[in-house]
């Protein structure tokens, strides 16, 4: 039952043939059976998750009219408040602290009858791309255990890779959902800046940050986005408007007569040959399909990085200010006459991890008198030429397209001392977030020299989801009858039961 | 070594620079639903977003923008069409976020102005004072240091949190510099910040209560010898919490810089702290390396853009300004300038209005409330507004006078009698059996009983002396136990002692 997508666990428990209880036992006893090699969790919540799969359950036999991923599992990245259960953002700064108060998005799939399984790892505050920053240690690829399952949500990619949950919650800043699903052979979404509330994701960085939905299928990633997107009054920057349907759109799936934009910059030199094979493939795959490919030029896109790493870390030194062990979390260093001041000092050096800490400095001095104008201004503007880009481009294509990550999978520890290395595997995914658009990446198949997944990135212009979502399942569609199956049945067989 | 003030100002020409904080009274903080009402048990006016518990969100509140908007219009400021947050970075323990939320480089309102007139040797004298900005930012909490001996954070056992507070939409209005004011400089000061406290009254967007802090002023003092066109280094004085103190701490930089500077010293570049007692001021942080608060715009926020309509119906619906509303009642009431400044002074004119507008007469209203409403609020140290009597309670006083039904002596008895929270004026008078005694018969009877038991006091009426009637009178009155008319009493005494007036 466990490795189903969700559309057809949907199915059965409306049918009867299985209850939420079932299921979400089924979920647990796999995550027993396998967690210990992939460490895909930080926290399970069994209770939890069992006491809402009773209620779904009873609420279906009362006959109450129910969503249809009422009672479905799902895992939650650590970086969303959840009332009650311990979050943590991935840091030792966290560790020990129960919000008080549920995210918005948690509101929302708890009021959908979503269950929600545990608290997934993540690169410490979301800052990475391997799962490697985490506090508490790594996260391995379900597909090669030796490998990082990408991240910032690793955790969460990994878990639905490894039918340790049918759906799951991310967050992409700066690619950290759409980067995992590519390396795990999954389908991950970032949606349109403002679409899904912030209200309660721990920030990063706020003018970038973005929750999503990870799936096995594209269908299941659009109801869950589904699920999450919409206005919320306690989200300044939330969109109010009309939403676009994504899950009709995943439904329809077609192409004819779409015109699809190749990004010239997001591609060849520097992407490894069985990543652009794959790529190329899938184009003509779309092409088949009745799309129009045609070639678009974003110049400024070659700055998109260097911008990133200026605004990111500019906000997240402002927005990380608030660990400062007085009010929760970690404290250290408070002892008889020690001064309020150097308590926060002693935690804060305590509390971050190296990435995080480099991060805030960049930030610190991004921001710092006599030097704003050179750094963060300069990478604002840029900001500016990128959305231009994308205009200009948009007026070219329906959606834009481009390779997820420049490689597949790479080892664990292969990138952790070579910060600048482990920048470049976002620079096809950093241009989305910083533009405020929507980006999906879906499976387009295995490299030849690794046998690793490789994602292939659609872009869509602010609020028009629904785009990827057409697109992508209909790319999707093609490439599963080619294959005879979903690219994640081709991955190992881990541990436990399968 | 000391110098006067007078030399201070013969030598030197002052420039000043005003900082006023106002706390709004919006029901709710500035990016929370939280309530703002002043005196909670500590941090139970707290929630996610004030505690800045992660992942916790601001959200404007949209009535302190249109708060500030009027505040700007009334100082007659430029609103800006578009205006954004900016995040001011430092870290501080009653500050959750270890940022605050404010304006930088685009302020809502800029370019203003208020005009105050002063008193001076040449008679009346009007200053205008340019307003640079007025901005939008919220409070921090509170720290309170336990242990230790000044209540300070340096020695303190260990210190205390109450976050109520943060969060507290403030605006702040920060003026251009003032030349020009020589030795007026304190009045001067004292007079705008009035003028504002009175501004912002009447806008109803403040309780502007200097003394619970809701009102704060922050000033910059520095001083130039005379004739010379390059600024001296400025003082940043805090903590002045009363119109008075405004005045002498402003007074008292001037000489200390003065002094410094007799002395051949620099002034620092430096906050300083007023102390209430001394009317000194004691040095706190050092400014000679300017703080970096890392200033960007707040990206959590959206910009900023009133609507040019909506401000056109703000403008309109302005209240009259507070100068010309006292011009105004000055001539509506026919009160003389020193009567007038005395009302002000004591912070009566708007109880005062509000009692005259429910029919009392100016002058009787004025007398009340300056004279015993006043002195019975000295004596408990309160303001008048904070007793229990309301300008409904003295206008119905009056008209029980003007009735007869009082005398002024009885009124006072009623008066007290509302403050103890004995009830309205007429369930004072119901209650404590307060009449007037005009029976002419019970009046006769006591003074007859007087005259007798004072005969040689009498005697001296019956030849002549009329000013000894005075102890008569008033043995008779302590007889009736104060409830008789003084007039109809003096008219019978008279009479009875063949006196006829």
């Amino acid at each position: 039952v466990i490795t189903q997508s969700a559309a057809a666990m949907s199915e059965a428990l409306v049918k009867g043939e299985v209850t939420s209880t079932q299921l979400t036992q089924a979920h647990l006893d796999r995550i027993n059976d396998v967690d210990s090699s992939v460490k895909a969790f930080l926290h399970i919540d069994a209770e939890g998750a069992l006491a809402q799969a009773s209620r779904v359950d009873a609420d279906r036999s009362a006959g109450k009219k129910l969503h249809p991923l009422a009672g479905i599992p799902l895992a939650l990245k650590d970086v969303l408040v959840q009332e009650g259960i311990p979050t943590t953002a991935g840091s030792k700064i966290l560790q020990g602290w129960k919000p008080q108060y549920d995210s918005t998005v948690v509101s929302k799939i708890k009021e959908a009858g979503i269950v929600i399984l545990g608290k997934t790892n993540m690169d410490e505050f979301a800052m990475g791309s391997s799962t490697e920053n985490s506090a508490y240690g790594p996260t391995f690829n379900p597909w090669d255990l030796s490998r990082t399952p990408g991240g910032s949500s690793g955790g969460s990619a990994a878990a639905v890779s490894a039918y340790e949950a049918p759906l799951a919650i991310g967050s992409d800043t700066g690619g950290s959902i759409r980067q995992p699903a590519a390396l795990t052979g999954i389908v991950g979404v970032r949606p349109t800046y403002g679409a899904v509330s912030r209200y309660g994701l721990i920030a990063y960085s706020s003018s970038l940050d973005q929750a999503g939905p990870f799936g096995r299928t594209v269908l299941d990633t659009a109801l869950l986005h589904d699920v999450m997107a919409g206005h919320d009054s306690k989200d300044a920057t939330s969109i109010n408007g009309a939403f676009p349907d994504v899950v009709a759109a995943a439904r329809k799936g077609d192409v004819k007569g779409m015109k699809i934009g190749v990004i010239k910059q997001l591609q060849g030199e520097g992407y490894q040959t069985g990543v652009q094979a794959r790529f190329d493939e899938s184009l003509q795959v779309l092409a088949s399909l009745g799309a129009q490919i045609v070639e678009v030029d974003c110049p400024s896109f070659e700055y998109a990085l260097a911008a990133y790493y200026l605004i990111a870390p500019s906000e997240c030194s402002s927005n990380l200010a608030r660990f400062d062990a007085m009010r929760y979390g970690l404290r250290v260093g408070d002892s008889d006459g020690a001064s309020a001041e150097s308590v926060m000092n002693a935690t804060r050096n305590a509390g971050f991890g190296h990435e995080v800490k480099r991060r805030i400095i960049l930030g610190a001095y991004a921001l710092s008198s006599g030097y704003y104008d050179a750094y963060y201004g300069s990478a604002q503007k840029i900001r500016t030429l990128i959305i231009q880009d994308y205009a200009k481009a948009f007026s070219q294509a329906d959606v834009l397209v481009s390779p997820t990550a420049p490689t597949t999978a790479f080892k664990i520890g292969e990138k952790s001392n070579d910060p600048i290395a482990m920048y470049l595997g976002d620079v096809a995914t950093i241009p989305v977030n910083l533009a405020g658009i929507c980006g999906m990446s879906l499976p387009a198949g295995l490299a030849d020299e690794d046998g690793l997944p490789v994602g292939f990135q659609i872009m869509a212009p602010a609020m028009q989801d629904a785009r990827l979502y057409q697109v992508g399942s209909a790319l999707e569609a093609a490439l599963v009858s080619q294959w005879g199956g979903h690219l994640i049945s081709k991955a190992p067989a881990l541990g436990g039961s399968k | 070594m000391s110098i006067s003030y007078d030399d201070v100002v013969a030598k030197y020409d002052p420039v000043l620079g005003l900082e006023v904080h106002v706390e709004l009274n919006t029901e709710s903080k500035m990016f929370c639903s939280c309530s703002t009402v002043f005196g909670g048990e500590p941090n139970t006016q707290t929630c996610p977003v004030c505690l800045a518990l992660p992942g916790a969100l601001p959200v404007v509140n949209a009535r302190a923008i249109e708060s500030t908007i009027k505040i700007g219009l009334a100082l007659n400021c430029s609103i800006a069409p578009y205006s954004r947050f900016a995040r001011k970075n430092y870290f501080y323990p009653d500050m959750p976020k270890n940022f605050q939320i404010s304006q930088y480089d685009e302020p809502i309102c800029f370019d203003g102005y208020v005009d105050v007139e002063i008193d001076t040797d040449e008679g009346p004298k009007e200053f205008r004072i340019e307003v640079e900005r007025v901005h939008m930012e919220e409070d921090t909490g509170k720290s309170l240091h336990v242990g230790g001996a000044t209540g300070r954070i340096h020695g303190a056992d260990y210190s205390l949190l109450d976050y109520n507070r943060a969060g507290i939409p403030l605006v702040e209005i920060v003026t251009k510099i003032v030349p020009g004011t020589g030795k007026y400089a304190p009045e001067v000061a004292r007079a705008y910040v009035a003028e504002l406290r009175d501004i912002l009254r009447g806008l109803g967007v403040s309780d502007v209560k200097m003394e619970q802090g809701s009102l704060r002023c922050d000033a910059n003092v520095s001083l130039k010898p005379m004739g010379s066109d390059v600024l001296g280094t400025r003082s940043e004085t805090k903590n002045v919490n009363s119109l008075r103190s405004v005045e002498r701490a402003i007074r008292g930089e001037m000489i200390r810089h003065a002094e410094l500077l007799d002395a051949g010293k620099k002034v620092k570049q430096e906050t300083r702290h007023f102390q209430e007692d001394t009317g000194l001021t004691r040095s706190g942080r050092s400014k000679e390396q300017a703080e970096d608060y890392r200033y960007f715009p707040e990206p959590d926020l959206v910009p900023v853009a009133p609507d040019a309509a909506w401000i056109e119906e703000l403008r309109k619906a302005l209240p009259e300004r507070p100068s010309l509303r006292r011009k105004r009642l000055k001539q509506e009431w026919n009160v003389p300038d020193k009567e007038m400044a005395a009302m002000v002074n004591a912070d009566v004119l708007d109880i005062v209005e509000a009692t005259v507008l429910l029919g009392a007469d100016p002058t009787k209203a004025r007398s009340w409330w300056l004279g015993e409403i006043s002195r019975i609020a000295n004596d408990k140290e309160v303001s008048v507004t904070e007793l229990a009597i309301t300008p409904a309670d003295v206008a119905e006083i009056v008209a029980l006078v003007n009735k007869g039904e009082l005398t002024d002596k009885l009124a006072r008895q009623v008066v007290e009698g509302v403050i103890a929270g004995e009830g309205t004026p007429a369930q004072v008078v119901a209650k404590r059996g307060i009449k007037v005694v005009n029976d002419d018969g019970a009046l006769m009877a006591a003074i007859e009983k007087v005259c007798s038991e004072q005969a040689e006091t009498a005697q001296k009426v019956r030849d002549g002396h009329i000013p000894a009637a005075g102890a008569l009178i008033g043995a008779v009155m302590k007889e009736t136990k104060g409830q008789a008319d003084a007039a109809r009493v003096r008219e019978l005494l008279l009479g009875h002692l063949g006196q006829n007036s």
